[in-house]
């Protein structure tokens, strides 16, 4: 580690549960977000200012005006410009130490695995029910821990999901509800903050992961009302009939 | 017997904004009728024809998710609380 690293995480070496081989893990990390949006943006600037080594960022929209009441990584200036550009911009300008990784596209079903591939965790970060299930089905397929989070008006939830140690996504949801029967946050609303606060405990729980500190969020739901500051832990079990982790999978790809 | 019943944002449009209300019932599913005779059209948000919560809804009794318990068989005692938590797509 240089003496500039050194400078740059000094307070993170002095921590007995970081220190410098901490620190290294964390440099050597690589970690995908799915979607620079609400969540995205604060889960990446803190990922990116912790030093993770290399940080991939899947979006396929460009920079408009609505995103910047809460898209901390974009702004006024880039209206129009690719989000993943703009937040490696923003990212690299905050640690250059950072190697960012952009692909302007949809997440598939055809196309997670191979975006996945080179990364150690995913956040979800999306804004819709099909790029959830598609990051489930592939973290538990290829075995790579997720973090689930999700905002909506006020509320906000989060979850850590390790595949084969506890419940995944679909086993919180089985279901996603039938388009049409709840508004998205375009037609009911968002507050800007939320993400604010959602992002960064899934960037925590990264962090935890890379380090093996500390209790992760599985088989927790994590809830938070931001209007009656209310966090609530509810306990999530995983479901033998599972369509994306129970024993038929199991058994199916054996 | 009263029972504390969270209802999520997606759904205080239906309780005239209210985020916690309070019903009765000594299950799931009477806890859930009594909240629909107080907020009509609520249950068909939460449950299908059949009376089961949607795959896109938990419900939890201090906590605990009924899917786990005796789902809408559920029993209920005086002063549990019932958190509804719909699935959320937001980024």
């Amino acid at each position: 580690m240089t003496e500039e690293q050194k400078e740059r995480y000094s307070r993170h070496i002095v921590m007995p549960e970081v220190g410098e081989e901490g620190q290294k893990k964390i440099n050597k990390a690589r970690v995908i977000l799915v979607g620079a949006g609400g969540l995205g943006s604060p889960a990446g600037y803190y990922l990116a200012a912790a030093g993770v080594g290399r940080i991939g960022i899947i979006d396929h929209d460009v920079v408009e005006l609505s995103n910047l009441q809460r898209q901390i990584l974009h702004n006024t200036e880039r209206l129009g410009k690719p989000k993943v550009e703009s937040a490696r911009q923003t990212l690299e300008s905050l640690n250059p130490e950072v190697s960012v990784i952009t692909y302007q596209e949809r997440l598939t079903a055809e196309n997670a695995c191979k975006l996945f591939k080179d990364y150690d965790i995913v956040i979800d970060c999306s804004d819709n029910y099909d790029t959830r299930y598609i990051s489930n089905e592939t973290c538990i397929h290829t075995g790579k821990p997720l973090i689930y989070g999700a905002v909506f008006r006020f509320e906000g939830q989060a979850m850590t999901i390790i595949p084969d140690a506890g419940p995944c996504y679909q086993c919180l949801y089985p279901a996603p509800p039938p388009p049409g029967i709840v508004l998205s946050p375009r037609e009911a609303g968002l507050f800007g903050v939320l993400p604010g606060l959602i992002g960064p405990i899934q960037a925590t729980e990264a962090l935890k992961l890379i380090l093996g500190r500390g209790e992760l969020l599985t088989g927790r739901l994590l809830s938070y009302n931001a209007l009656t500051m209310e966090f609530a832990k509810l306990k999530v079990q995983k479901d033998p009939h599972c369509p994306a982790c129970g024993k038929a999978v199991k058994i199916l790809q054996s | 017997m009263s029972i504390t019943v969270k209802v999520p944002a997606s759904l205080s449009h239906l309780t005239g904004g209210k985020k916690t209300v309070e019903c009765t019932g000594d299950n799931i599913a009477a806890c859930l009728t009594s909240l629909e005779a107080q907020f009509p059209g609520i249950k068909d948000k939460l449950c299908n024809e059949k009376g089961d919560a949607f795959g896109f809804i938990n419900v939890f009794v201090n906590g605990e998710n009924v899917r786990y318990l005796q789902g809408m068989d559920t029993p209920l005692q005086e002063g549990d609380e019932l958190t509804i938590i719909p699935a959320i797509a937001g980024g």
